[in-house]
């Protein structure tokens, strides 16, 4: 019977002197940690909780930037049988007034015994605690001093049952703080399994990451998955790799990366903003997968990334494709290692218009990559709007039903109902078979996924209406997809009224302005129309695909 | 030449960034924590200033305790052009 607890003990005393992980840091030098020194720092986090009278089970939310700190308070939880939750830190984009109120839903629903956070952010934190709140106790990284010694004692996690839940998952987006998706250690271990077979992983495995530790890919395919299959993990922040794309590449090369999981967006972005000088000398030949997931995956984006990057050893089979998501723990397909991601071409104006695919090489085609096969752990059924089973190669709703899936959504009883049907996770994606393999064609409701965050255009149309001058209703959002990019942009159009033309400049800056601050995601524009210009269903409702099309007709024009 | 670097600054932003190339950014006007240029763009940015003045932004700079007005970054580039 294993849990997290178990096996880090068993690293820790089968390979004590393995290097865990190495910390890129820009501007200081790199920094790795052998398990015996990980699981140290750890222990530090286990004393003051432990002294603070935190019990197994209870959960603990991290508040803590990506960095040596934040993996060890989690594992520090894990190893004391507590259940961690990050939360993700506060940015210059968002409005602090808006991040209290996420943190004060997230403590709400999720009713944490602990907070543990910087010193400088304690007054933040608690300032967000309302009446009767649940947190016993705030915990600051000052406070806690690595551990000299571990006594079995503190090992309280070696208790925990593996049907335990071991860790939330806050699902990332606008609303997603209040919906924390709850895995069992038998859930991970049986994800972790299955997927390891499909990588054919090896203990000398390289896993290089960059990516947030709030979201799925980068909580267990870039933190969770090679610290508990012992393999070794290379990790930089978000931040840097942001400002400084090249350090992916100088990482892989330096430390013989072999794995890495990225979101579609950034096969673009270090295509687009590496330099030759930047990466002068770099080997990329160790690297055997790299994994796409997390957003609509384009044929053109791994082209670009091929083309930028074979000149430095990137082989072309080391592109792959996985579709993944927290409610699985992780990933529910992923393509075969061998091989190539199959790429279909098929007709856009049946794609569009008849929820089918069809084979085509004329005109108006469209490539669709496949995002490979379910996992041998993993049944996929793909369903119509009645719920029943479609044939190959017709758009239908995901629907799918695993070993390692969540308990449930904490504390949400309805959500978590609305989610299944006879055991069966339903998505809200669609997609196809083809060939046994899954196409994902989109979602199901409007959702806009920026470079992976997933976006509800309700959120940000409802933000819209608190700036002066904008009347309820009266703004759509959408995405629309940049082909540089290689991700989604999000366009606002809002009426008003004839009057009020004249500050049409200004209410736009302002709508800009309000929404970035409260989600901080940006626009790339916000247009702003005479009455009457949003098309409206029947019912009233905002017709979000046909505001869309005449938002693009009109940019033609 | 501050003044040509500030416009020269101003004209990238607006017409590669942000694409509204009739939108104005005043000299003092925060762009970092104003959120007005998404952290997405800061190396777009950097590449910029790194193509057009032959200045070097590392980017452990590229957040506002560095600069946050296309004045401060003007004055930065200046300094590093002088030397």
């Amino acid at each position: 019977m294993t849990t997290f607890a178990s096996r880090l003990h068993s690293h820790l005393s089968r390979t004590p002197e393995k290097i865990a992980l190495t910390l890129i840091q820009a501007g200081r030098p790199d920094r790795s940690l052998r398990y015996h020194e990980l699981l140290r720092e750890a222990h530090g986090y286990v004393q003051v909780l432990a002294d603070r009278g935190i019990q197994p089970g209870e959960v603990v939310v991290l508040i803590l930037q990506h960095g040596e700190e934040l993996v060890a308070s989690y594992l520090g939880a894990v190893i004391l049988g507590a259940v961690p939750s990050i939360m993700p830190f506060l940015t210059e984009k968002l409005s602090p007034e808006r991040y209290r109120a996420d943190l004060a839903a997230l403590v709400s629903v999720t009713r944490p015994a602990a907070i543990v956070t910087y010193d400088e952010f304690e007054a933040e934190v608690r300032g967000t605690l309302q009446v009767n709140h649940s947190v016993r106790t705030v915990i600051l990284t000052s406070q806690v001093v690595a551990a000299h010694e571990q006594s079995n004692s503190s090992w309280e996690g070696l208790k925990r049952n593996p049907r335990d839940v071991v860790l939330l998952q806050h699902s990332s987006g606008t609303t997603g703080l209040q919906k924390g998706v709850a895995l069992s250690h038998q859930a991970v271990f049986n994800q972790l399994s299955a997927y390891s077979r499909v990588l054919d992983l090896k203990s000398t495995d390289v896993v290089v990451s960059w990516l947030p530790l709030y979201h799925d890919m980068g909580l267990i395919a870039g933190f969770l998955m090679p610290l508990l299959e012992g393999l070794h993990l290379v990790l930089m922040s978000p931040f840097d790799w942001v400002r400084a794309p090249y350090r992916l590449m100088q990482a892989v090369s330096q430390y013989k990366g072999t794995l890495s999981w990225l979101p579609n967006f950034a096969y673009n972005f270090c295509s687009q903003k590496i330099r030759d000088h930047q990466i002068q000398g770099v080997d990329l030949s160790s690297w055997r997968a790299i994994v796409n997931c997390s957003e609509p995956v384009r044929p053109e984006s791994h082209a670009a990334f091929y083309g930028r990057f074979h000149r430095y050893g990137l082989s072309k089979n080391s592109l792959h494709t996985s579709y993944a998501m927290a409610e699985n723990v992780f990933a529910v397909t992923q393509s075969d290692l061998k091989g190539e991601p199959l790429v279909e071409e098929i007709d856009r104006e049946i794609f569009l218009t008849q929820r089918r695919v069809e084979s085509s090489t004329g005109e108006g085609k469209l490539g669709m990559m496949s995002s490979g096969n379910p996992l041998p752990n993993v049944r996929i059924k793909i369903l119509d709007e009645s719920g029943v089973p479609v044939p190959d190669r017709t758009i239908g709703e995901i629907a799918l039903l695993s070993d390692c899936m969540l308990r449930g959504y904490y504390n949400r009883p309805d959500e978590t109902k609305k989610a299944f049907k006879d055991k069966w996770y339903l998505t809200g994606d669609f997609g196809y078979f083809s060939g046994g393999e899954l196409f994902v064609t989109g979602r199901k409701k409007d959702m806009i996924i920026v470079g992976g965050r997933n976006i509800h255009p309700q959120d940000l149309e409802s933000l819209t209406y608190e700036v002066p001058g904008v009347h309820a209703g009266r703004s759509v959002a959408f995405g629309i997809f940049n082909e540089e990019q290689g991700t989604e942009e999000v366009v606002i159009v809002t009426e008003v009224e004839p009057g009020e033309a004249a500050d049409r400049e200004s209410i736009a800056e302002a709508i800009r302005q309000h929404v970035t601050k409260n989600s901080a995601i940006a626009l790339r524009n916000v247009k702003v129309v005479e009455s009457n210009w949003i098309i409206k269903t029947s019912s009233g409702k905002t017709a979000r695909l046909a505001n869309k099309e005449k938002y693009l007709i009109e940019g033609l024009q | 030449m501050t003044i040509d670097i500030i416009h020269s600054l101003e004209q990238f932003i607006t017409s590669s960034i942000l694409k509204q190339p009739g939108r104005g950014i005043g000299a003092h006007e925060p762009i970092l924590t104003s959120g007005l240029i998404d952290s997405f763009s800061l190396v777009d940015l950097a590449l910029y200033v790194e193509d057009t003045y032959g200045v070097r932004v590392d980017d452990t700079e590229l957040n506002p305790s560095t600069f946050d007005t296309l004045a401060q970054l003007a004055d930065l580039i200046q300094s590093r052009l002088s030397k």
